[in-house]
């Protein structure tokens, strides 16, 4: 996997914190070390929307990587639950299911961006930069990558 | 079966794969089922609800699935380990998710719900509407096999309608 330069909170320093949901244990897996690459730090796992709202609420990341397609509450409808209670949640769906109303529909709920599966890391690690903007910044020689 | 709901899978398979394995992929071949399908390794079934209803099943032997899922997890995976079906069928809702994406995109309203492990060593029989076509694709890690059983309410609907007028 490709070294990227750590992306670190900006306020703090510490690795930006991120809540994984996917009801696939392979998916999640494989994002978590992904993000890894990035410097970041997975600091819960969700496998489906009710599951991510309560571990939203208990952890408030400070970004969740979230499916689309789960069981018991799809991740549109999580997403929605979670930035109407708390508006600056960023929140980046990760999904296969890529249609244009698909990804219509999470942005108007409050996703801030959208990621297709497979994910390419090149791709969700420009993503993270661009959600996170001025609250984090990426830096070589902090330590970090692959 | 309709050429442009099946081209969007072949097309998905063909490049999810290609990318996951960093190698090309061809299909080997492509056949109409018309028995009950019978499983040949771990198997993930989706089911897609809406204008387009039906099912996919997307199969890979024992020994293909643990060197996909020993590529694509980046540590080695036995048979006995969960990943190797956690693999299979993230795979499969990666391709089928694709295809999905293309067909809703060409004006196809559907719903499609997770994969979930085909574990029935035979799948239902198809029916005079629903048809099923297989799949074979080669990839640098053994063959891989789908199962594509869709129908299309729209279009039975014209033909109705044509018909009793």
């Amino acid at each position: 996997m490709e070294k990227f330069a750590p992306v670190k909170r900006s306020e703090d320093g510490q690795p930006v914190r991120y809540l994984i949901v996917d009801d696939s244990v392979f998916a999640r897996k494989n994002l978590a070390r992904m993000v890894e690459t990035f410097g970041g730090q997975v600091i819960g796992e969700a496998g489906d929307g009710v599951s991510a709202i309560s571990e939203y609420e208990r952890l408030t990341p400070d970004i969740v990587l979230m499916d689309i397609t789960m069981p018991q509450m799809e991740g549109i409808e999580a997403a929605e639950k979670i930035v109407r209670d708390h508006p600056s949640a960023r929140i980046v769906m990760v999904s296969s299911v890529g249609y244009q109303e698909n990804i219509v529909a999470a942005l108007q709920r409050g996703a801030r961006h959208f990621v297709q599966k497979p994910v390419k890391p090149e791709v969700l690690y420009e993503v993270i930069k661009y959600v996170m903007r001025d609250d984090a910044v990426a830096t070589r020689g902090a330590g970090a990558g692959a | 079966m309709r050429m442009d709901l099946i081209q969007p899978f072949i097309n998905s398979t063909d490049a999810v794969l290609a990318q996951g394995l960093e190698s090309p992929v061809s299909i080997e071949n492509l056949t109409m089922e018309e028995e009950a399908y019978r499983r040949k390794g771990i198997a993930a079934e989706v089911c897609l609800l809406g204008e387009i209803e039906g099912r996919i099943i997307f199969d890979v032997d024992l020994g293909t699935a643990v060197q996909l899922a020993t590529r694509l997890a980046g540590v080695e995976v036995s048979e006995t380990d969960d990943l190797v079906r956690e693999a299979v069928c993230e795979l499969a809702n990666q391709i089928i998710g694709n295809a999905v994406t293309s067909l809703n995109d060409q004006g196809f309203h559907f719903h499609v719900h997770p994969p979930t492990l085909h574990t029935s060593e035979q799948g239902s029989k198809t029916s005079e509407d629903t048809e099923a076509l297989v799949m074979c694709f080669n990839t640098s890690h053994g063959n891989v096999f789908m199962n594509v059983a869709l129908r299309h309410h729209c279009r039975q609907a014209v033909e109705r309608s044509v018909v009793a007028g």
